[in-house]
């Protein structure tokens, strides 16, 4: 499903404060896999996942998105196959835009905007079932501004609006770092859920090692823009919560 | 009493502007100062035309067109050069001001004794009624026309980038061409003002535009406290807020100039309005704290 072959990122090349964020990186992703991505602050976790939605173009190497190169692609047309849920839990969602809108323009990732009134009875029917589903009470709350929302609530909501339009790959950038434990057991829940239900790539970047342990069916370890450690299920099953621990000792 | 209607009259014409201006600045959060000029701009295509003898709506035609493409100039050098807003804005007026004049060819243009948009239609007898009508008319169906564009799909896209653009480019909106559009719109919007004002007023001249976008932004403010007080979220609703916003500043002003205050202190009287109803409900806010 990914591909990434001999990926290069250097910041402010040549210069005194020259940064290498990904050095070397080749890596493939399958189908259905989970990938936790843990490692140390500047280790070069969220570059990889900014490399992938496009959001940051590489130095040189190669990007391939179901078997279709993108490494030049920017991050607005790499959507038909990708979602992100970002670490800031008010960057997934437009503040000042109704719930409903935001689950509107959510249906229409993988499609172009038209000036065709999309916000009808019917889908606003399919958006409430879709959101009653969370237990948060907010189908009942769907022409409230999402800004009003708290943190929780909104990044569950952009979970469930990544899911609104056809979704390949989800790319989850520690979702639940900012939000209180009830909030993040409830996002983790759904983002679990909906990569089965759906099938999806899903890939988290976490700083939380329960989490890095519970979720996922493969686990990797980043430091200095490489990869140290990649383990698949059978590894990562046979793993303890303190042997992870250990790793950033 | 005349006075009063004429203020209200000059409001109306405005208030295409201020729905610019509610674009620019209130759905994409950009300052854009290029409205001084493409608001000329509008005024001395509009007056160049009619000295011609022009059809009305062929001119508006070229109006539009002309507004949109100066702000689609304005937006490129802001996206896709990486200049700050409010200078690309400064050199798309500043270099409008001699394409204003080259237009125009003169400095002011009158157009007493040729046709206008209010002239040509007579649907009343009253040539303030029927300018009333005319005017209202087309503002009008400018706030529908709006009002369903900011409903659309499209219109959702073009909020959500104002609003957060991290989120709407995930969801596959190119920012960059969503803006370079929304500016085209606003300043078609403002340019539209200027057909209407150089018609209303008889003239056309250079310098029409010099602090228009305060006039613009006043107009904003004053519809933003109106939708505040009232609570209103209906995007028709709001547009006509502006509207009433673009009416109350013209009152106000004229009001000022009814109390006996020199005309040439117009501007300065603008200005310190538009800092008082920016200003104060902050200062007031501070206090309570």
């Amino acid at each position: 499903m990914i591909e990434l072959q001999n990926l290069n990122k250097i910041y402010n090349g040549g210069l005194a404060n020259q940064v290498i964020a990904i050095q070397n990186l080749s890596l493939t992703i399958h189908k259905n896999d989970f990938v936790v991505i843990v490692g140390a602050n500047g280790s070069g976790k969220s570059t990889l996942l900014n490399l992938i939605s496009g959001n940051v173009m590489p130095t040189n190497g190669k990007i391939c998105i179901d078997n279709k190169e993108v490494t030049r692609l920017p991050d607005f047309k790499r959507s038909l196959a990708i979602a992100r849920v970002f670490q800031n839990p008010y960057s997934g969602t437009a503040a000042d835009l109704s719930i409903l809108d935001n689950f509107r323009l959510a249906a229409l990732r993988t499609q172009s905007k038209t000036l065709k009134i999309g916000v009808n009875p019917n889908f606003k029917n399919k958006v409430a079932k879709q959101v009653a589903q969370l237990g948060m009470g907010l189908e009942d709350k769907l022409d409230q501004q999402m800004g009003s929302l708290s943190g929780g609530q909104r990044q569950a909501l952009t979970l469930l609006m990544a899911v609104m339009d056809d979704l390949k790959i989800l790319l989850l950038d520690e979702p639940t770092a900012a939000l209180d434990p009830r909030s993040a057991w409830v996002v983790m829940q759904l983002a679990n859920q909906l990569t089965q239900q759906f099938k999806l790539c899903t890939i988290l970047i976490t700083h939380n090692l329960k989490e890095a342990f519970t979720q996922g069916n493969r686990i990797i370890q980043m430091a200095e823009g490489k990869i140290i450690k990649d383990l698949d299920t059978n590894f990562k099953n046979k793993l303890t919560q303190n042997e992870i621990f250990n790793w950033f000792s | 009493m005349d006075f009063y209607l004429s203020a209200i009259l000059q409001g109306l014409c405005l208030s295409a502007m201020a729905f610019g201006m509610f674009i620019s600045m209130k759905i994409f959060n950009i300052p854009d100062i290029s409205t001084d000029g493409t608001y000329t701009l509008g005024g001395v295509i509009s007056g160049f035309f009619i000295s011609q003898s022009y059809n009305g709506f062929a001119i508006l035609g070229l109006v539009i067109l002309g507004g949109g493409l100066a702000g689609a100039v304005t937006g490129f050098i802001h996206t896709k050069l990486k200049v700050n807003a409010l200078l690309a804005g400064i050199l798309v007026m500043t270099a409008l001001y001699s394409i204003n004049l080259t237009i125009l060819g003169q400095s002011n243009l009158p157009l007493i004794n040729y046709q206008t948009l209010f002239t040509a239609y007579n649907i009343f007898q009253n040539p303030i009624l029927n300018t009333f009508f005319i005017v209202g008319f087309l503002v009008l169906i400018l706030l529908i026309t709006i009002s369903y564009l900011l409903k659309s799909d499209f219109g959702l896209a073009m909020r959500a980038t104002g609003s957060s653009q991290t989120m709407i480019r995930a969801l596959g909106v190119n920012t960059d061409a969503m803006k370079i559009i929304g500016l085209a719109i606003a300043n078609a919007l403002t340019a539209f003002s200027g057909y209407f004002m150089t018609q209303l007023q008889g003239f056309a001249d250079i310098n029409m535009g010099i602090g228009i976008v305060i006039v613009g932004l006043g107009s904003v403010i004053i519809g933003e406290t109106l939708i505040t007080y009232f609570k209103i979220t209906n995007i028709a609703n709001i547009l006509f807020t502006v509207v009433g916003g673009a009416i109350v500043f013209q009152l106000v002003l004229a009001f000022a100039l009814s109390l006996g205050v020199n005309p040439n202190l117009l501007k300065l009287i603008t200005a310190a309005f538009v800092l008082l109803i920016v200003g104060l409900p902050r200062f007031l806010s501070k206090k309570s704290e």
